[in-house]
């Protein structure tokens, strides 16, 4: 309960915007990246790292006001954060709330670590392309060099 | 299953029953080689060989297969000649020789290159070598090659020995043996040691897997031993070092099983002396002659040609 009004006092409601919650401890700086979030970001931003989480012992949350968030958005946050939710939210209320998915293949996001793969050269029309093996721990495998990888790198 | 059109690209995308069922078709081809209808089987069909990366053994045997089938081939064998050189992408160059050719074999030293090509294709593609990924034919008369000799794959002891690191063969090869029960002796340098994925992999699927620096070829059904290929060290002195680890003579074979057979996907250095050719467990040579038969049926199969 002590938890609970903690939080609250922590993290203030937001009338328009998204929240993502249950992002994975230490993560929520990557996911102020993903969505563009830099020191010109002009609506409030609230951040909480490391607040205590019934799943996940530990947890960060991520509110933004007056943004919304995208596909491509949702599939990056899934890679780091594969226990996220995200909270739209309008007037003060969740008008809509889903966990993010791993999608089987994850396209043009990631960069293969491996500088003799065809997608790291240049001109070729090609996107990098990675096939999910494993979810948990993570286990991706580039489609093209099948080089595997655990800690995947977005592109930039 | 369809074969027509199929690209093979990766040995990773193969199932058991597909190994099988080619390793059970390159025999049926093995047998029908110096038939006269096989020696017509191809007529009319053009395979183009685009080597961006220079090869003997690959590139001719695909020709001779083609050749043996009655086909015509096409090609280069060196970069330096191609429009690669103007700065034409892979992409353009498969896209315009498909409209050229009905089969068409790729090596090039970019990893994913072949996977690449095969998307920009109408015509079917094999992968001839894509840097230090993947040679899928090349397994394949390796496993044709082991089964040929014992029947069956399972319950074999292999020793794979040498450039576990960077060898593309043992790649390959590695990752066609999970499909089998097997026991596996990886023999390498500490430097040179197979990826831990791969070993991983392995004993994940309950095989018998150990790891060691000494060459013992005791107890083993088959010796694969592979070059230290230079070319893929970026460090040379580390080359220099390991260069000569394992050499397989006729005194290092006392205590191989009668029935052991050693085999070595070629061209080979100084890993394995002449004084071994001439014995009863020498198969490297009747390995490489078995990539004929192999890709004549590979090259049957995707191109939709019935041969029994």
């Amino acid at each position: 309960m002590a938890d609970k009004k903690d939080q609250r006092l922590k993290i203030k409601t937001i009338k328009n915007g998204i929240v993502i919650d249950h992002i994975k401890q230490g993560r929520a700086l990557d996911v102020l990246r993903i969505l563009g979030i830099y020191g010109n970001f002009r609506d409030a931003v609230t951040l909480a790292m490391n607040v205590p989480s019934k799943d996940l012992g530990r947890k960060d949350i991520v509110k933004v006001e007056n943004r919304d968030i995208d596909s491509s958005e949702v599939n990056k946050i899934a890679i780091i954060a594969p226990e996220a939710t995200i909270n739209k939210i309008k007037d003060y209320r969740v008008i809509s709330k889903e966990r993010v998915s791993l999608p089987e293949l994850i396209v043009g996001i990631i960069k293969c670590p491996n500088p003799q793969c065809i997608t790291n050269k240049e001109r070729e029309p090609i996107e990098s392309v990675f096939i999910v093996k494993q979810k948990d721990p993570l286990i991706l495998s580039c489609k093209y060099c099948e080089r595997e990888v655990s800690s995947p790198v977005l592109l930039s | 299953m369809k074969w027509t059109k199929k690209h093979i690209i990766s040995i990773n995308d193969f199932s058991r029953e597909e190994i099988d069922f080619v390793l059970r078709k390159s025999a049926i081809m093995e047998g029908k080689l110096f038939d006269s209808r096989t020696s017509s089987l191809m007529n009319g069909k053009i395979l183009a060989n685009l080597f961006f990366e220079p090869s003997t053994r690959t590139r001719m045997s695909f020709e001779a297969a083609m050749k043996r089938l009655g086909g015509v081939t096409i090609g280069f064998d060196h970069p330096g000649i191609t429009s690669e050189v103007k700065g034409e992408t892979i992409a353009d160059t498969v896209r315009i020789v498909s409209g050229y050719a009905d089969v068409i074999v790729i090596r090039h030293p970019v990893e994913g290159s072949a996977r690449l090509a095969s998307e920009y294709s109408d015509s079917p593609i094999i992968n001839g070598g894509d840097g230090a990924n993947q040679h899928p034919t090349q397994t394949l008369l390796d496993l044709y090659t082991i089964k040929k000799e014992f029947k069956d794959i399972d319950g074999l002891s292999i020793c794979i020995v040498g450039d576990l690191k960077y060898g593309r063969t043992v790649h390959s090869l590695t990752s066609a043996l999970e499909n089998y029960n097997v026991n596996i002796r990886f023999v390498s340098p500490q430097e040179l040691r197979a990826p831990r994925q791969i070993v991983k992999t392995l004993t994940e699927k309950g095989m018998q897997v150990k790891e060691t620096t000494k060459l013992n070829v005791r107890d083993s059904d088959v010796v694969y031993i592979t070059r230290i290929q230079k070319e893929r060290f970026p460090d040379q002195q580390e080359y220099e070092r390991v260069k000569d680890a394992y050499i397989l003579n006729r005194k290092s074979l006392e205590g191989i099983q009668d029935n052991a057979i050693i085999m070595h996907p070629l061209p080979r250095v100084s890993e394995i002396c002449t004084d071994v050719d001439s014995t009863r467990h020498a198969r490297y040579f009747e390995q490489a002659r078995n990539g004929i038969p192999v890709r004549m049926a590979l090259l049957c199969l995707v191109c939709g040609i019935g041969f029994g």
